[in-house]
């Protein structure tokens, strides 16, 4: 099999997710896609795999064009993705979840398939066990179990999607060595998106560097580590210069936390942070740094650790509890979960500030409102509903909801969808807060502004935290090494 | 104005046209004419003044229900469970009635607390089980529902059965001061009048004016968000609940206290399940309640009436209610239809 | 009681519970492709009355089914368009079909109440019937109940044994993926809806043709609504939802043995045991109480009790899908 991607272009709203994408692979290869957040790389291997349509653009297979109306559609010619939560039914059995969308007769016969399972997994070289429920298997069973599957559905061309986040060291050799043996001994062709430099260059004999929707290089391996991250991260301008504000006052102390959402585990963790810094998070998104904001937050519990803030162990606090104890958290979804459709600018404000009584005072928060509105800059009127005001105007309102007396203020993308002057003003007030002797931690895709903006940095990849650096020393290369697992 | 603009102004008539249709349909099918069979429902609620006091009786506890549930749809909760606590008011009020002797003001007052205090507290253990147990609000109050109902059967049949022997109809009648002052002949009180006002007062005040209504729409809107602001979401689901079964447990009390005299069999007799669709038909506003409730009254006493001129069964006032609530619900949205033109509903544009 | 007496306690449990059986089933399979049916009180009076009116024009019971099935189909297929396609609350919806179907069921049905009409007869299995004690209990009856014991294991086979049922549980479960698998979930969805709904309609019809002869306004009301706690209770299980069903027709009998034993207590205090049953079983679905309960067992237990145990919803029920949303990120 040999595929051609022409020219792909994809965009969604007015981001262009992929943006003329020219791409070719030829059998019994290895390749890898590389690229930092929102370079793309997904958006492509979707397209591939049939659940995005192209707005523009072809997929060539052995020298015929060809357009997939669902993934079953582009498996049925030999191209199989498998997710980083791999597509299955956890409440099924492995081997029920194996037989689901296979053609064939109406009953299954279950121990003749899961004898064909078994012979299946074994010349791969897995071991499986057809009978166990699919929500009892780990991330890397549960990805073994798909990759059998699409062989065994006959692809040829296996994507693979950030494939060792979460899985055992051993899970991964394994895997690597049945991936080895599917390119050079069946022929088939191997596409790993991934951000860890050392896996990339361990395993793929061809890269593919993608930058804004855009390919940026092809690289032969072997290749040096620093060539692939000059190639996937832009060469960014000097930081400018900013007074620090930081304190010699600690404003929070994480000791050996640790967490998990069930898919990766973050941790130990050990940190501190000082009253006026601004501490960012790089990594690719889903690697950790969500759910670290999260636990400061209260919103995700700590497996073991603990979390001090202001000297006091809050480990155990909630959400609310916290919020009254002087910390703030903005997430990333604006409507979904921030802001309320349907409600005016000044009925959150009623919500997020402190109530008196009973009986709302109009007049009062009406003020409070307007005066935000002003200082704010938001384009809009204490009357407007929330999902009247454009992105940008809503990221401010949320921006606003931010209680004054914070302490420690944790920021999920907080300028992203932003132009530029926007961005800039809203990095002003938070440089304000700062200067009063907030704690921040936030993170975001753009890594020009976690450089710019931040005081130190620490980078995450697969849950694990890098050593921390201060930010008018490192350098772009020096971070790319850290969020590609060098950490 | 243009047609188009027009159209969209008369749209929100489009169900109530559409019920009108389907119900004289079946009223052709019994081989009686629309005119005749809506005829004789306007006699029958509107005919002798008689008749509008007794539609302004059935009104009250729907309407009490019914501005309760809009609290408690405003959080987001679908308490179906009203009907057992408007029984469980109703229960309660009549054991005041029954057991207690008091000065008659005192006396009331005691009937309409206990009412409310038992409304709530039926309430509050659906929300209850809705919050700690993982049950649903619609099965936890069917359950609780039909407990309830098993509850009244054992009482009349049992401890409070009349002393000349097990009827199973209901109690003996309540001693004249324990029952609600009376208008005139008719099941109407003027004091369930001033509650039901008093109710959909507060209810429009406390959505409209109070940092607990606000609370609770945000909630209704966006759980996750309002939890972010601040919001302590199983804490007001459960006084959402309460206050809903409080109002519903006052209709209970309105129905032992001045429509019947004594508890029935079945001393709700679906007045909850309607107050749902009324609230459905309101579009989950206070304000429209009361008019929207009053509609379903006389609809419902004018197809009683209905049934003694024509001899057709009663149900067509239900039919004709409920087909008109299940129009608003599929089809009050014209932006969803798409055949405006303009821009399509919201939720068809991503499909 | 004697052998003979309970023998016959035993047989009319068995045929009390053939209605809810064929509804559990209905229903199971409505939610298993992720859809609730709220409906089922107001289609099963609706069908009742259908059923008992086609069989008496038409003298024919199995017209009469015939009937109630396609009238059980269309309601629920005002359900289906309004959640798949308009994207209403499943709730809201299903509820006002209940009142509706109940209300219309009074209305048409009025001429016809409490008259004879055609009845299901009585057909015993040769030889099975002549088994001791499991004969009269089990074959003994008529073909209805035969059909609801076929069906409940005929949908048992097809959500847990063929290609189409793993589909369906897909649809329920993790659409995204179905969709993947090339299911076309909103046609899947459809499709089980009506398909549910028409065997709810056969359920009642099976009240007004067999089980509980004739027509009167309210002829099933509450039944439904059991029928939708059964399914809860039954884990989207067929089988274990006809445990269910046969359960609360066995604590209806239970309450009447019980009243002979104690008359002193009252009848309707008994009439309660059921509601009490499916509240205190959906709390033990529903939260973490079952698991704490799991815990005291022996260890080497704990993992087959977590599965008779602990019984989950269907990830997606209640949920619109669209193909194109799930692709994104």
């Amino acid at each position: 099999m040999h595929i051609q991607l022409q020219n792909i272009h994809k965009h969604f709203g007015d981001v262009k997710a992929n943006d003329g994408i020219t791409l070719e692979f030829e059998p019994g290869k290895i390749y890898g896609v590389l690229g930092e957040n929102g370079a793309g790389k997904t958006t492509l291997m979707k397209v591939l795999s049939g659940y995005h349509k192209p707005d523009h653009g072809t997929i060539v297979i052995d020298w015929t064009d060809r357009s997939f109306f669902s993934p079953a559609d582009a498996l049925a010619a030999g191209i199989g993705m498998i997710y980083q939560d791999p597509l299955d039914v956890p409440s099924m059995r492995t081997v029920e979840n194996y037989v689901l969308g296979r053609s064939g007769a109406l009953a299954v016969d279950l121990g003749k398939a899961e004898e064909e399972l078994t012979a299946f997994a074994s010349t791969v070289g897995f071991e499986v066990n057809p009978r166990a429920y699919i929500d009892t298997l780990s991330l890397g069973e549960r990805q073994q179990l798909e990759l059998i599957r699409l062989l065994s559905l006959g692809a040829d061309l296996l994507i693979l999607d950030e494939p060792t986040t979460g899985i055992s060291a051993d899970q991964k050799e394994q895997l690597f060595n049945s991936l080895q043996k599917l390119a050079g001994k069946d022929g088939k062709i191997i596409i790993l998106v991934s951000h860890k430099l050392s896996e990339v260059q361990e395993l793929c004999d061809e890269v593919y560097v993608l930058r804004r929707g855009r390919k940026v290089g092809g690289v032969t391996l072997p290749a040096t580590k620093q060539s692939l991250v000059s190639l996937m991260f832009e060469e960014l301008p000097k930081r400018t210069e900013r007074a620090s504000y930081i304190r010699e006052h600690t404003i929070m102390q994480l000791q050996d936390l640790q967490l998990s959402d069930g898919r990766i585990l973050v941790g130990p963790l050990n940190l501190e942070l000082h009253a006026g810094e601004v501490l960012g998070l790089a990594g690719l998104e889903g690697s950790g740094q969500q759910l670290l904001l999260r636990a400061c937050a209260g919103l995700v519990e700590a497996e073991s650790g603990k979390i001090i803030i202001e000297e006091r162990d809050m480990t155990r606090f909630g959400y609310h509890k916290r919020r009254e104890e002087g910390v703030a958290y903005m997430p990333s979804g604006r409507l979904e979960e921030g802001l309320v459709e349907g409600l005016s600018l000044t009925d959150h404000f009623v919500l997020a500030e402190p109530q008196h009584g009973f009986v709302i005072q109009r007049e009062r928060y009406q003020q409070l409102t307007e005066e935000r509105i002003d200082e704010y800059q938001i384009v809009g009127q204490s009357t407007s509903r929330v999902e009247e005001l454009s992105g940008g105007n809503q990221q401010r309102a949320l921006l606003a909801l931010l209680r004054k007396s914070a302490r420690l203020i944790l920021l999920e993308h907080p300028t992203r969808g932003l132009d530029v002057r926007s961005a800039e003003w809203i990095w002003q007030v938070l440089f304000q807060r700062a200067a009063e002797g907030a704690g921040i931690i936030f993170f975001s895709a753009d890594l020009d502004e976690i450089i710019e903006r931040s005081d130190r940095i620490a980078a995450f990849s697969g849950g694990q935290m890098s050593r921390i650096v201060t930010a008018d020393q490192t350098t772009t290369d020096e971070l790319g090494h850290m969020i590609g697992g060098e950490l | 104005m243009t047609g188009r603009a027009w159209l969209r102004r008369l749209w929100p008539l489009a169900p109530v046209l559409g019920a009108l249709v389907i119900t004289s349909g079946l009223l052709l099918l019994f081989g009686v004419s629309p005119f005749e069979g809506f005829g004789a429902l306007l006699q029958g609620a509107f005919g002798t003044e008689a008749k509008v006091l007794s539609v302004a009786a059935f009104w009250v506890p729907l309407t009490l229900a019914a501005a309760g549930l809009v609290v408690a749809f405003t959080a987001g909760l679908w308490n179906i469970g009203v009907e057992g606590q408007i029984v469980m008011g109703a229960v309660a009020s009549s054991w005041l009635a029954l057991r207690f002797d008091a000065p008659r003001p005192i006396l009331l007052v005691a009937e309409i607390l206990v009412a409310m205090a038992a409304g709530a507290l039926w309430a509050g253990v659906v929300a209850i089980f809705k919050t700690r147990g993982g049950v649903h609000e619609i099965f936890g109050g069917l359950a609780l529902n039909n407990i309830a109902i098993i509850f009244t059967n054992y009482l009349i049949s049992g401890p409070w059965q009349p002393p000349e022997g097990g009827t199973f109809r209901g109690t003996v009648p309540f001693p004249e001061k324990a029952l609600f002052p009376l208008l005139g002949v008719s099941r109407l009180s003027p004091l369930s009048i001033a509650l039901t006002l008093g109710a959909l007062a507060a209810v429009y005040f406390i959505l409209r004016g109070t940092y607990w209504g606000l609370k609770l729409d945000a909630l209704g809107r966006n759980p996750k968000s309002a939890f972010l602001l601040g919001v302590s979401s199983e804490r007001e689901m459960i006084l959402a609940m309460m206050f809903c079964g409080a109002l519903a447990g006052l209709g209970g009390s309105v129905r032992v206290l001045s429509w019947f005299d004594s508890l029935r069999q079945s001393i709700s007799g679906g007045i909850g399940f309607l107050a749902l669709l009324v609230v459905m038909l309101a579009l989950f506003r206070v304000v429209l309640v009361p008019f929207v409730a009053f509609f379903f009254s006389a609809v419902l006493s004018g197809s009683i009436s209905l049934q003694l001129r024509t001899q057709l069964h009663s149900s067509l006032g239900g039919i004709l209610t409920s087909v008109m609530v299940l129009l608003v619900l599929l089809f009050g949205d014209y932006r969803q239809l798409g055949i405006f033109g303009s821009r399509g509903g919201k939720a068809l544009a991503d499909e | 009681m004697n052998e003979v007496e309970w023998v016959r306690v035993l047989s009319s449990i068995v045929l009390q519970a053939t209605p809810l059986m064929i509804a559990v089933c209905g229903e199971t399979i409505t939610e298993r492709a992720g859809i609730v049916n709220l409906s089922l009180d107001g289609t099963m009076l609706l069908s009742a009355m259908i059923g008992f009116i086609a069989g008496l024009l038409t003298g024919s019971v199995w017209l009469g089914f015939l009937a109630a099935a396609l009238i059980g189909g269309l309601f629920a297929s005002i359900l289906a368009f309004s959640t798949i396609r308009l994207r209403k609350d499943q709730f809201a919806v299903g509820f006002v079909l209940t009142l509706l179907g109940e209300e219309l069921s009074a209305f048409l049905g009025q001429n016809y109440t409490r008259i004879p009409g055609e009845s299901v007869r009585h057909w015993g299995i040769p030889i099975l019937k002549d088994i001791p004690v499991i004969g009269p209990i089990f074959f003994d009856h008529d073909p209805v109940v035969y059909f609801a014991f076929v069906l409940v294991g005929l949908t048992w086979w097809w959500i847990f044994r063929t290609k189409p049922g793993l589909k369906l549980r897909s649809a329920g479960d993790r659409p995204e993926t179905g969709f993947a698998r090339g299911v076309n979930i909103q046609r899947l969805r459809y499709l089980y809806t009506i398909v549910g709904g028409a065997l709810v309609g056969i359920a009642g019809a099976a009240y007004s043709l067999d089980i509980k002869l004739g027509w009167s306004e309210g002829h099933t009301r509450g039944l439904g609504w059991i029928a939708l706690a059964i399914v809860i209770f039954g884990g989207w299980s067929p089988i274990r939802g006809a445990l269910g069903a046969l359960l609360f027709g066995a604590s209806k009998a239970l309450a009447t043995v019980l009243q002979r034993r104690f008359p002193e207590v009252s009848v309707v205090a008994f009439n309660a045991l059921p509601w009490v049953l499916m509240i205190t079983v959906l709390t033990l679905v529903g939260s973490d109480v079952s698991e704490r309960l799991i815990l005291f067992a022996p260890r080497r237990f704990q993992s087959r009790l977590r599965h008779i145990l602990r019984v989950r919803p269907p990830a997606a029920l209640g949920k619109p899908f669209s193909p194109s949303s799930s692709g994104e990120s």
